[in-house]
């Protein structure tokens, strides 16, 4: 590098430029926050779906399934399982099959454990991913294997 | 015989040894895991793929902690010219540190997740359960407590030495790593909100402060192991964190494409984080350029390789890797694909797990009390290590790089009703999961090499 250029101007550099977009990330933060109520869909947040996100997270769901796309890479993405298994019509009579059969036991198939929740705990994770996938997320995944 | 400058920067060694002995524990895991995507039900009862998982990622971000603190505890008294403020408060963190941490995984792998948050009072203040941020709301206020007294002890030693522009760098990065994680404690009901401030801890530190952690340290090494002007090394190190940050703050913008977020994030996104390969480029370029320019042979050969390997592979770990599916119409079919687990692979060990070899090789010779460097066997040993964990790792990319491509292809690109559902198209990657393990085991090798390099005498005539 030049010596015209020196450490002093770097730093002032750093110093300015990072002070500066973090200001503008802060900004374009805020007004996102401000935005997102029109499309997250926080106004059917029931006690039900509040109860079912705490279940998704006491059992580290995330450990092997990815939620809208961040999370593991094992087993599905349950962002839009809801529609993918039943939507409205059947998605709890499939989910609570589901999850009740667990674990399937097939040889040399990944496994997914059972973890005994009971019929109203079933209901409120449901009650959760039917949520989940009422969230406006600018049409991802592009289809409905996820 | 001590062949430290300061006597107090023998408090890093601890943290080191113990770095290391998690990242054994983190690859072994991996490799569970490895096999698990192979052959489902492996260990399915003993260790579900959840639990590996928790405590692969758990004992990396861990590892690395330790790391970057030991790295700090050598080389701010150095920078500073004068003894750490308090080497005791340092070996109690340690151990405080190390007993929060072993308890935590032993925790993750003895009773189920939902018993340990049970015991754990998850219910007062629920914190876990989110990506990385598994551990119990309690270990957590102990990370936060043991960050608070490091970065006292730093600081104090710091404000009575030299302030060099390596040590404010460093503590710039440390200081942003303990603020960022301060949003872990939040998590609201709602979902997207949830989302979009857990990236301030993971998107802000892996490719913000982290970054300047990473920039510090190769810095440091970088100096005493070419014998540069310093001058001429700081400036690069500011404009390269400049870079960092300025690509990487509104880059975050790329977790926002699909998150209840406004459209414009697409665009501030797209454009800042394609500028996120730019400073590792540079890093790659200031390497090289530095060590062409050396004024002193130094001894630590295998120092001065994971110096240059450190740069190269956060370029194509971080920056190319990352490129490669940033851009949002790009990423609209590969989020939360193979190819995300692609680049976290490389990115973490090019930037992080590399730059704590390097200053582990560096310090390690003369924490042992055995001069500027190890004997040749010794070194020759290491950089057998470096080669096969470092090629091995390229491999593991590349074998989930073309995972993720055929995943993407079959799974995410046709219309619904003709694409392959996720575990049918899984079935089809079966191949690439296969050599993905066996380059998991090649590097696994390389370690036990790396490892065993801490060992390896002069044969005595």
């Amino acid at each position: 590098m030049s010596e015209r250029f020196t450490k002093g101007m770097a730093r002032n550099i750093y110093y300015g430029g990072s002070v500066f977009f973090f200001m503008i990330f802060l900004a374009l933060t805020f007004h996102t926050t401000k935005e997102m109520p029109s499309r997250d869909n926080r106004q059917n947040i029931t006690e039900s779906v509040e109860r079912g996100k705490h279940l998704w997270e006491v059992n580290n769901c995330i450990g092997c399934h990815s939620l809208i796309g961040e999370g593991a890479y094992f087993a599905p993405e349950l962002g839009n399982v809801f529609n993918r298994r039943g939507g409205e019509a059947g998605f709890k009579m499939f989910f609570k099959g589901w999850m009740n059969a667990q674990p399937l036991n097939i040889p040399g198939r990944r496994q997914m454990p059972n973890f005994h929740l009971n019929d109203q705990e079933i209901d409120d994770l449901a009650e959760f991913l039917k949520w989940t996938s009422e969230m406006e997320v600018n049409n991802w995944p592009p289809n409905i294997e996820g | 015989m001590s062949t430290l400058k300061y006597q107090s920067q023998a408090v890093a060694k601890p943290y080191f040894v113990f770095a290391l002995i998690l990242f054994v524990g983190q690859i072994l895991f991996g490799l569970i895991m490895g096999l698990q995507y192979v052959v489902g039900d492996f260990l399915a009862g003993a260790i579900p793929f959840n639990v590996a998982r928790m405590v692969h990622t758990n004992l990396l971000i861990v590892w690395l902690l330790f790391g970057f603190m030991g790295s700090a505890y050598y080389l701010v008294p150095d920078e500073a010219e004068t003894e750490l403020y308090s080497p005791k408060l340092a070996i109690i963190l340690f151990w405080i540190f190390a007993a929060a941490g072993v308890a935590t995984i032993l925790g993750y792998l003895l009773v189920p997740y939902s018993t340990l948050a049970e015991f754990t009072l998850n219910e007062l203040w629920p914190t876990m359960g989110r990506e990385f941020l598994e551990q119990p709301t309690i270990t957590k206020l102990g990370i936060v407590i043991v960050c608070l007294g490091f970065l006292f002890n730093l600081g104090m030693t710091i404000l009575k030495g030299r302030k060099t522009a390596i040590n404010m760098v460093l503590m710039t990065g440390l200081i942003g790593l303990a603020v960022f994680f301060l949003f872990a404690f939040y998590n609201p009901v709602n979902l997207a909100l949830d989302k979009l401030f857990w990236w301030f801890v993971v998107h802000l530190w892996v490719e913000g402060v982290w970054e300047l952690i990473m920039g510090a340290i190769l810095a440091y090494v970088l100096i005493k192991i070419t014998g540069v002007d310093r001058e001429v090394i700081e400036k690069w190190l500011y404009v390269i964190i400049a870079m960092a940050l300025i690509s990487g703050i509104l880059g975050t913008g790329h977790h926002f494409y699909w998150l209840a977020t406004p459209e414009y994030w697409q665009w501030v996104g797209s454009i800042f984080s394609a500028i996120e390969p730019l400073p590792f480029f540079a890093m790659v370029l200031y390497a090289f350029n530095m060590i062409n320019r050396r004024r002193r042979e130094h001894p630590n050969k295998a120092a001065t390789l994971w110096a240059l390997g450190t740069a190269v592979m956060a370029f194509l770990g971080a920056g190319v890797w990352g490129f490669l599916h940033t851009l949002s119409p790009v990423n609209y079919y590969t989020h939360g694909s193979q190819i995300t687990a692609a680049h976290g692979h490389m990115a973490f060990y090019g930037a992080y797990a590399m730059i704590v070899m390097t200053i582990i090789s560096f310090a390690m010779p003369k924490l042992r009390g055995i001069g500027e460097a190890n004997c040749n066997r010794a070194q020759v040993r290491e950089m057998w290590g470096f080669w096969l964990m470092t090629v091995a790792m390229v491999f593991i990319t590349l074998f989930l790089t073309g995972a993720g491509v055929l995943q993407v292809w079959l799974q995410r690109i046709p219309e619904s009703g003709e694409a392959l559902s996720f575990m049918a198209t899984q079935d089809k990657l079966t191949i690439f999961y296969w050599l993905r393990e066996a380059a998991g085991v090649v590097f696994m090798f390389g370690l036990i090499a790396y490892i065993s390099s801490f060992w390896v005498k002069e044969k005595t005539a």
